[in-house]
């Protein structure tokens, strides 16, 4: 025991309660995928057997592939333009003295901690007054208010780590802000704008409120899922589908979370005790 | 000096942030060739003056003018400098050879030239084989040095530094003083080089421009600086400094008769001094100009008699502090140890004598 410091001696009771909560928190999204592959269109123990059937099913069903393509449409968009107003809002924040900045952060962040079916309403409420047709734009225009505050929560750690000696070193080796921009602003904030890229994505994909209230009939994944709820001898189906999503989100937020932190673990230096 | 000295010509430069008068109305003239430094504490404007020959400031009113260019209109990425910034600024997403070959892209070289300077100016800086290394992989002094070859392979006019040794321990700073000043020499560009370390600017610089709360206050060559610093707060910057209360009695000849507190009436040469009769003013002289005598010493020299203070042992000097009735400040008197046995020795309070040669006392400019 001796040998270990006081921070990192192990402690009994605080593993159990880290398995304990890991269970708690992914034990239900696990049986998701457990019964995708139920050879039974009931949801229930015990297992009747193994079947891809389900997955086999869904590559017959031409709604959920045009909802899938909506997803992927707004998502995309809703991804690009977010990151993009992002990166100006984080460079704005952290480059010049604003007036009110802290109050302007603020403002940007809340709609985090504003009900989405609050938005939602409200957003809905406006279209139809401005005589606005509910579509994908309509989708895409709540998403985007959802998703800015992850975009900027995102990249504002970037840019703050930004020196921006870095661009005035640029300028001062011949190069214009477009060139400066492209080889060492571009560059050096890279990992957040992908990290942003795949996180705002992930959540349109995902969100179901917004899409609720603001969707036609041009339906997007999330909204199909809902759809098909309402038919027992579907659900087997929606777990298979559920499953595919489950599997591509947490691969694209590990890909987000892993890019952002590149780079930031690297040690700004490595002390001036000199080498040489 | 004549106007083609002036490779670099700085004309009643004039920056103010909202109210606040960050340079005012500065004059002076860098010489093609020369190592030149900006000497202030810290908030006395010689970084901002760094950064208007950077373009990276411009000024309220004033020119810069640059090898007979006018400056004012041209953006930091058209001007014929480069500058080593204070912390470096070396791009963490290159490695060395990138990060030096970053301002050829221009001048699209064939890829093999390119490669060949980058390696010349990495042999100048004595990093050979350093290419392939990334910044976060280097130690201060080493970056200084990408830092360095980064600026020199673009060839310019003139080379900015921005207290480079700043964030450098001192063994590495003393080290890298002596080769700045080598290829310095040997690249024969003009260096403009700031600092707030009095030593560092007397070691490296040709000529040196002391600045304080915005001013200039002396352009002058370090020994210049030194030995004969035209105003007491010039004095007080660069070293240690006995200032003697004093009033002019007359001038005449270029001489001032002088009625200096402690002393009594001493004729001194004027030098450049604008004083007249009744002036107040102050003389000078630097504490190891003084010698300090335990005994009364013989002759009929000027000495003056006062207590012994204090002494601080050193090594190889000690300092001691002589209190002189008539005096407002006590006496700072520098001593070799080879001179007086030890510091330790020097019980306080025991009565001392001061002398001095003639020359080392001087007048300053009017308070």
């Amino acid at each position: 025991m001796s040998d270990v410091s006081y921070i990192r001696r192990p402690n009994r009771l605080l593993q159990i309660y880290a398995c304990i909560f890991l269970i708690v928190l992914y034990v239900p999204v696990l049986f998701i995928p457990l019964f995708s592959f139920n050879d039974s269109i009931y949801v229930r123990f015990p297992l009747q057997g193994f079947t891809t059937n389900w997955y086999a099913d869904l590559m017959r069903r031409d709604p959920l592939w045009a909802a899938l393509m909506n997803s992927l449409r707004v998502g995309l968009s809703v991804a690009v333009i977010s990151t993009f107003l992002g990166v100006l809002a984080a460079r704005a924040i952290t480059r010049y003295r604003l007036a009110g900045q802290n109050a302007l952060v603020a403002f940007i962040m809340l709609p985090l901690v504003i009900p989405g079916i609050i938005f939602g309403v409200a957003l809905l409420v406006l279209m139809s007054r401005m005589g606005v047709p509910l579509s994908l734009y309509t989708v895409a225009l709540g998403h985007l208010i959802v998703c800015l505050p992850f975009a900027v929560a995102t990249l504002l750690p970037r840019f703050e780590g930004f020196d921006r000696s870095m661009e005035e070193a640029s300028a001062d080796l011949g190069e214009n802000p477009w060139w400066t921009f492209w080889r060492v602003t571009f560059p050096i904030v890279y990992p957040g704008v992908v990290a942003s890229f795949l996180l705002t994505f992930t959540i349109s994909f995902d969100e179901f409120i917004m899409a609720f209230f603001l969707s036609s009939t041009d339906a997007t994944l999330p909204m199909y899922i809902w759809s098909q709820l309402r038919f027992p001898r579907e659900f087997p189906s929606v777990l298979a589908l559920s499953s595919i999503i489950l599997l591509v989100s947490f691969a694209l937020v590990f890909l987000a979370l892993r890019i952002g932190r590149l780079g930031s673990v690297r040690k700004p230096g490595a002390g001036s005790n000199g080498a040489d | 000096m004549t106007s083609t000295d002036a490779f670099i010509a700085i004309r009643e430069v004039e920056k103010f942030y909202g109210s606040f008068q960050a340079i005012a109305n500065v004059s002076m003239d860098i010489r093609h060739g020369e190592f030149f430094s900006l000497l202030g504490a810290s908030g006395c404007g010689k970084t901002t003056l760094l950064r208007m020959l950077a373009g990276f400031e411009s000024a309220s009113s004033g020119e810069i003018c640059i090898d007979g260019q006018p400056m004012s209109e041209v953006p930091p990425y058209l001007r014929p400098v480069n500058m080593v910034f204070q912390n470096y600024a070396i791009f963490p997403h290159l490695n060395v050879r990138d990060n030096i070959a970053y301002g050829l892209r221009r001048l699209r070289l064939p890829r093999s030239k390119r490669h060949e300077m980058v390696e010349e100016i990495l042999d100048l800086v004595k990093l050979p084989g350093y290419g392939d290394r990334r910044a976060n992989e280097l130690s201060g002094g080493q970056r200084q040095r990408v830092a360095l070859a980064r600026a020199l392979i673009l060839r310019p006019k003139v080379l900015l530094l921005d207290e480079p040794l700043g964030a450098l321990d001192k063994q590495l700073r003393e080290q890298m003083q002596v080769e700045l000043r080598r290829l310095q020499r040997s690249v024969g560009i003009t260096f403009v080089f700031v600092t707030h370390d009095q030593e560092e600017a007397l070691t490296l610089s040709d000529r040196i421009a002391v600045m304080a709360g915005g001013r200039v206050l002396q352009v002058d060559t370090p020994s210049r600086l030194y030995e004969a610093p035209r105003s007491r707060e010039v004095a007080n910057f660069i070293g240690t400094m006995n200032f003697l209360g004093a009033r002019v009695v007359s001038r005449a000849n270029g001489h001032l008769r002088l009625d200096i507190e402690a002393l009594g009436q001493l004729d001194l040469p004027a030098g450049g001094t604008p004083l007249s009769e009744g002036d107040r003013t102050c003389v000078a002289i630097r504490p190891e100009k003084i010698t300090l005598h335990k005994d009364r010493p013989g002759g009929d020299a000027p000495a003056l008699s006062g207590t012994l203070e204090m002494t601080t042992y050193l090594g190889e000097r000690s300092h001691f502090h002589v209190r002189v009735p008539g005096c407002d400040n006590s006496f700072s008197v520098s001593a070799q140890n080879n001179t007086i046995q030890g510091g330790e020795g020097q019980a306080s309070g025991r009565p001392v004598w001061l002398t001095w040669r003639d020359d080392a006392l001087f007048v300053l400019g009017k308070d």
